[in-house]
C-alpha cells in the first residue's frame, strides 16, 4: 500500500488543525487524522497515564472519560473528539488532592504492578458519576471492560463500593479539577 | 570493629532445582527476629509507599518514557512459522519520509549481538529492525519493507514433532537435550509399583498459557560515547544490566538500567532480550535515543509462555492409601526454544512415598518459544499429581484431604524442612470452607441442573531467597534514611516490604524510608525477581544493612551524649535512654547540633542453611457450580491458605495470593494459546480471543497466611509469596468439577467445549 510513495499517500497522514479540551485546558494541535486519542494525550499533551495495552479495545488500561463517559482512548481518532470534553487519570485528581476512588484504591490495596490502575480508576470514577450508590454487580459489571493482570479485582470491587460510601458521605470533596473540566458532573 | 569476610558454600532451590553459590559473608550477625519479637512496622497492613504515583498517572513505565530526539522502532516479522529469508529489499523503506534506520540481518557489525534471523522458527521471529522519528513513520516503514521467504513445512504439534520423520522445528531435533530426558530418581520406582496393591496411571494435559503482562515487554536504549542507559521493562535490573555489558563490552558501571515501574512480568521479562538489543544497536547507529516497545500482537506471538504438557502419571499405593510409588513421564511443548522450568517438581517434592522418578523431556516445535512463566512447571505438575491423588482417593473410597494427610512428608528425602506447616493448613483451610459438606452437597446435587463441588489441591514451592544480594542504607542529612539496592519492585509490593524492614530495623517511621530501587546506577547487586525470591533475599539484605547504619549512629550519637550506644534506644526517629529519662532527642535534632553524618551501613544476605529443605507451602480449597445443561463453570468460594514465613505486610502479601488465584482460574478454565495444526500460526494472538479471568470471572477469594516465621533460614524469617499461590488452583477446581458433577477432565483448560464433551460421553454411557 506504501509503494513508490511518500506519506502523504497514506490515508489520514496529512496533518490537521484540532482543538482538544483535556482536563479542563483547551489545546491547539495539528495531528494526523489517523492518530489515536491515547496517542496523542500521550505522546503531544505528555499525559501518560492512560496506558496502551492491546490498542484495539480488549484491555482498557487506556480508558479516559469523554463527557464524563468511561471510553477507550485506543478506539477513538484524536480529530473525533473535538468539541468534547477528555478528562485522563491527571485531571481527575492530584496528590494531596485525590479523587475518592483514587484514595479508595490505596486504603484497599486495589491495584498490584499499576499498569491498568489509571483505567480501572477512570472507569470506576464514571460509574459513581452516573450511579452513586452501586451494588457490587453493578461495580463488576462498569468494571468488567477493564483487564487487570495481576489480579487485583476483589479489592477493586471493595475499593469501588467504598468511594461510594465515602462520596456519599461528603459530596463536596469531588476535586474542583474534575468539576471545571465538566467530567461526569451532572452526567 | 570491622566484620571479617569468609567464604561460605552453599546451595539453594530456584525454581525446583538446586543451585549453587559461592557466598562471601562479612555482616551475617544479625539475630533473627524471633516469633515472640514485638516489632511495630513489621506485620501490620501498610498501603504501598508508592500507591498515590499508582493511581494518578504519576507512576512513570518504561512505555510512558520520553526523550529528546527519541526515535521508534519496528520489528519486521516473519508471517511465516519455519522459513528461510532468501532476501531483505529495503530500499523502498528507506525512502520514507522520517526513517533512519533499516537494519536487516547482513547489517549488523559483526562486533554486535545479532538478534535478527534469517532462519525462521515461529511466526513472528525477528527478521528486520526500522527506525523513523515518529510511531507511525516506523508504521508505514515496516509496511514497506519486501522479505523474500523460502516457506517450509511447519513442525505444529508435538504429535507432529514426535512422528517418525518429522522436518526438524529446530536445528538438532525435535526432542530437548539431544533427546535425552531428564531424569530424577529415588529408590526402584518399579519394584515399588509392582509390590503395590493399587496402581493408578493416568494421562494429563496442560495448555499453553501466555504471561499478558499488561505493559508488553520493550525498552528505551540511548548509546552515548561510552555510555548506555537502557530503561527497561524488566525484572532484574542488575542480571539486565550485567548482560548488556557483556554483550557490547563496556565496563558495568558505564551501563544504567532503569526499570522504576514495571507492568508486570510472571517470568517473562528477565533479558537482554533480542528486541533490547536491536533498540541498544539501533541507538548505537542512529546517536539517537530509540524506542522500542511490542504490540499485545507479537508480545502475545513471541514474548514467551508457559509451555503446554504432555504427563503419563503411575502411581502405586497400599490399601490404606500410603504412597509407595510416583512414576512421572513428562512432555514439555516448548515452542522452537525452551527454559520453561521443571514439571516434575510436584512428584519429587510434595508427598512421602518410597520411590519416586520423573522423566522429563522438551518437545520443540514452530511455536513460540517457551520461558520462565510464574513458577515454572509446577502448576503444570500439580495438575497431574493433584487430580491424579483424587483420582486415588475415589478409588480408595478415602477423603481426598485424608490421603494427603496420610502421605505427609515429614522430610524431604531425609532432610527436615526448615519449617512446615502443612498438617496445620489442611484443617485451617477445610474448616474454612466447609469441607465437611461434601457428603450433603453430593447427595443435593442428584438430579439437579446445577450442581455444586468442593474439591482440594496442594502445592509446594522452595522459595526461600539466596545471596548475593546487598543494600546500603544511609542516613541523610535531616533524618530520612534512603534504602538503596538494584533490585526492583514488579507490582508484587517488594518496595514496600522493603522499606517496613528498614523502618523497623532503624527506629524510624515509615515516611522517613526512601527507597532507591529500579535503577543501578550507584546502587549495589540486588536480587532479580524470580523464584519468588526478591523479598526473601533482599529483606535479611535490607534488615542487616539498616542496623549497620543503626549501630554507627547509636555510637556517634552515645559520644555526642556521654552514653554507651547499648543505653540508647532507637524508636520511631526518636532517640531516648532508660537510664536518662531526659533525654528525647529526634534524629533531624541530633544531626542540626552535629551537622551532616557519614553513615553508610552495609548489609548482604547470608546464606541459606545446606541442611535444611525449604518449603513455601499452599493449600487451596475451590467451590464451584457447574450447569450440566451448559457446561458452564463458576468457582463460587475460594479459600486459599498459605506459609511463606513471616508475613510483613499483610495488605500486599494476601494480595499476592489472591491475585495468584485469578491467575490460576484462568489456566484451569480459560487460557489456552491455540495453534492452527497445519500451519503453525496462533489464532488467538490478542487479548478478547485469548482470554484472561475479568472482574465478573472470579469470586472472592479468601486468602489465609499463618505468619510463621522462619527462624532458621534468615534473618528476617521470610520466604516468597509470589508463585505458591498459582500452582494448586487447576487441580483444586478440576477436583471441585468432579466432585459436582462426576466428570473427571484430564486436560486444561477446562473450556466449555471439552467440559460438555465429557457430560455428553457419560450421559451417553
Amino acid at each position: 500500500m506504501t509503494e513508490g510513495a511518500g506519506g502523504s499517500a497514506v490515508a489520514g497522514t496529512t496533518p490537521v488543525h484540532c482543538t482538544l479540551r483535556v482536563n479542563g485546558l483547551r489545546h491547539e494541535l495539528w495531528v494526523e487524522p489517523r492518530r489515536t486519542l491515547l496517542d496523542v494525550l500521550r505522546r503531544d499533551l505528555a499525559l501518560t497515564g492512560a496506558k496502551p495495552g492491546c490498542e484495539r479495545g480488549d484491555c482498557g488500561a487506556c480508558t479516559v472519560h469523554l463527557d464524563g463517559r468511561a471510553v477507550y482512548a485506543c478506539l477513538l481518532l484524536a480529530v473525533a473528539c473535538e468539541g468534547h470534553e477528555v478528562v485522563t487519570v491527571e485531571g481527575l485528581g492530584r496528590p494531596g488532592a485525590l479523587h475518592p476512588v483514587q484514595q479508595a484504591f490505596i486504603d484497599h490495596d486495589a491495584m498490584q504492578c499499576g499498569y491498568c490502575t489509571p483505567g480501572q480508576v477512570m472507569a470506576a470514577a464514571a460509574l459513581l458519576a452516573a450511579d452513586p450508590h452501586p451494588d457490587a454487580a453493578a461495580v463488576r459489571e462498569a468494571l468488567s471492560g477493564n483487564i487487570c493482570r495481576c489480579g487485583a479485582y476483589q479489592r477493586l470491587v471493595e475499593a469501588v463500593l467504598a468511594a461510594a460510601r465515602s462520596m456519599s458521605a461528603a459530596p463536596a470533596s469531588v476535586p474542583p479539577a474534575a468539576m471545571a473540566a465538566g467530567g461526569g458532573a451532572g452526567a | 570493629m570491622a566484620p571479617v569476610p569468609r567464604i561460605v558454600r552453599s546451595t539453594y532451590e530456584y525454581e525446583g532445582r538446586t543451585r549453587e553459590s559461592i557466598t562471601v559473608v562479612e555482616d551475617d550477625t544479625v539475630a533473627p527476629w524471633g516469633a515472640e519479637a514485638r516489632l511495630s512496622v513489621v506485620g501490620r497492613p501498610h498501603p504501598r509507599v508508592d500507591a498515590v504515583e499508582r493511581v494518578t498517572g504519576a507512576a512513570r513505565y518504561t512505555a510512558d518514557i520520553a526523550l529528546p530526539g527519541m526515535l521508534h522502532g519496528r520489528v519486521v516479522r516473519s508471517p511465516h512459522p519455519r522459513a528461510r529469508v532468501q532476501a531483505v529489499d529495503a530500499a523502498a523503506a528507506r525512502g520514507l519520509p522520517g526513517v533512519h534506520l533499516v537494519l536487516t540481518p547482513d547489517g549488523i557489525p559483526d562486533d554486535l549481538p545479532q538478534p535478527l534471523q534469517t532462519e525462521v522458527h515461529f511466526e513472528g521471529e525477528e527478521v528486520a529492525l526500522v527506525v523513523a522519528e515518529t510511531p507511525e513513520q516506523a508504521e508505514d516503514a515496516l509496511g514497506a519493507v519486501r522479505v523474500d521467504y523460502e516457506v517450509l513445512q511447519p513442525v505444529a504439534t508435538w504429535e507432529q514433532a514426535l512422528a517418525p520423520g518429522a522436518p526438524e522445528a529446530v536445528e538438532g531435533g525435535n526432542l530437548g537435550h539431544g533427546g535425552k530426558p531428564d531424569v530424577w530418581e529415588h529408590g526402584d520406582v518399579e519394584a515399588a509399583l509392582a509390590q503395590s496393591e493399587i496402581v493408578f496411571e493416568g494421562d494429563y494435559a496442560t495448555a499453553v498459557q501466555l504471561h499478558t503482562a499488561l505493559e508488553p515487554h520493550g525498552s528505551v536504549a540511548w548509546w552515548q560515547p561510552g555510555r548506555l542507559t537502557v530503561w527497561a521493562s524488566t525484572q532484574a535490573i542488575a542480571d539486565f544490566r550485567n548482560g548488556l555489558a557483556e554483550a557490547y563490552g563496556l565496563p558495568r558501571d558505564r551501563v544504567r538500567v532503569i526499570a522504576e515501574y514495571i507492568g508486570g512480568g510472571f517470568g517473562a521479562k528477565w533479558g537482554p532480550d533480542r528486541i533490547h538489543h536491536l533498540a541498544v544497536i539501533a541507538s548505537r547507529l542512529t546517536g539517537r535515543p530509540v524506542r522500542l516497545m511490542l504490540t499485545r500482537h507479537e508480545e502475545n506471538l513471541c514474548a514467551g509462555n508457559r509451555p503446554g504438557t504432555r504427563q503419563h502419571l503411575r502411581i502405586g499405593a497400599g490399601r490404606d492409601g500410603r504412597l509407595r510409588a510416583l512414576s512421572l513421564r513428562s512432555y514439555s511443548l516448548d515452542g522452537a526454544r525452551g527454559g520453561g522450568g521443571t514439571v516434575g517438581g510436584p512428584v519429587r517434592d510434595m508427598y512421602a512415598a518410597e520411590a519416586v522418578r520423573t522423566e522429563e523431556s522438551s518437545v520443540y516445535t514452530n511455536t513460540g518459544p517457551a520461558c520462565a512463566f510464574r513458577a515454572p512447571g509446577y502448576p503444570e505438575g500439580a495438575f497431574a499429581l493433584e487430580s491424579a491423588l483424587d483420582e486415588l482417593a475415589d478409588r480408595l473410597g478415602l477423603d481426598p484431604l485424608e490421603l494427603r494427610r496420610r502421605n505427609h512428608a515429614a522430610t524431604r528425602w531425609g532432610k527436615p524442612f526448615s519449617s512446615n506447616s502443612l498438617l496445620e493448613m489442611y484443617e485451617v483451610g477445610a474448616r474454612a470452607i466447609g469441607w465437611e459438606r461434601r457428603e450433603a452437597l453430593a447427595r443435593e446435587n442428584r438430579g439437579r441442573r446445577v450442581a455444586r463441588g468442593l474439591g482440594m489441591a496442594a502445592g509446594c514451592w522452595g522459595s526461600a531467597g539466596w545471596p548475593p544480594a546487598h543494600a546500603w542504607v544511609q542516613l541523610q542529612g535531616d533524618g530520612t534514611v534512603t534504602v538503596t539496592s538494584a533490585t526492583q519492585d514488579i507490582g508484587t509490593g517488594s518496595k514496600t516490604a522493603l522499606a517496613l524492614c528498614a523502618a523497623e530495623e532503624m527506629g524510624v517511621p515509615l515516611e522517613a524510608v526512601e527507597m532507591r530501587i529500579g535503577d543501578t546506577d550507584g546502587a549495589p547487586h540486588g536480587t532479580g525477581s524470580g523464584g519468588s525470591g526478591t523479598v526473601s533475599s533482599m529483606a535479611p539484605a535490607v534488615r542487616a544493612a539498616a542496623a549497620d547504619a543503626r549501630r554507627q549512629l547509636l555510637e556517634i550519637a552515645g559520644s555526642y551524649l556521654d552514653l554507651p550506644p547499648d543505653a540508647l534506644r532507637l524508636e520511631g526517629g526518636v532517640l531516648s535512654s532508660p537510664e536518662r529519662p531526659d533525654i528525647a532527642l529526634s534524629l533531624r535534632e541530633l544531626l542540626r547540633d552535629l551537622g551532616p553524618l557519614n553513615i553508610v551501613g552495609r548489609g548482604g544476605r547470608a546464606p541459606n542453611p545446606s541442611d535444611l529443605a525449604v518449603l513455601a507451602a499452599a493449600v487451596h480449597f475451590a467451590e464451584v457450580e457447574v450447569d450440566t445443561w451448559t457446561a458452564a463453570v463458576r468457582v463460587v468460594r475460594y479459600v486459599a491458605v498459605h506459609e511463606s514465613g513471616r508475613v510483613i505486610n499483610p495488605l500486599t502479601m494476601s494480595a499476592q495470593v489472591e491475585g495468584g488465584v485469578v491467575f490460576g482460574i484462568g489456566y484451569a478454565l480459560t487460557e489456552e494459546r491455540v495453534v492452527d495444526p497445519r500451519r503453525a500460526w496462533a489464532l488467538n494472538a490478542n487479548l478478547e480471543d485469548y482470554q484472561v479471568p475479568t472482574v465478573a470471572d472470579v469470586p472472592a477469594v479468601q486468602a489465609i497466611l499463618l505468619d510463621r516465621p522462619d527462624e532458621r533460614l534468615n534473618n528476617a524469617g521470610v520466604k516468597g509469596i509470589g508463585e505458591p499461590p498459582v500452582i494448586p488452583p487447576a487441580p483444586a477446581i478440576c477436583n471441585a468439577i468432579h466432585h459436582a458433577c462426576g466428570v473427571r477432565l484430564r486436560e486444561i483448560p477446562v473450556t466449555r467445549a471439552r467440559l460438555l464433551a465429557a457430560l455428553s460421553a457419560r450421559s451417553a454411557e
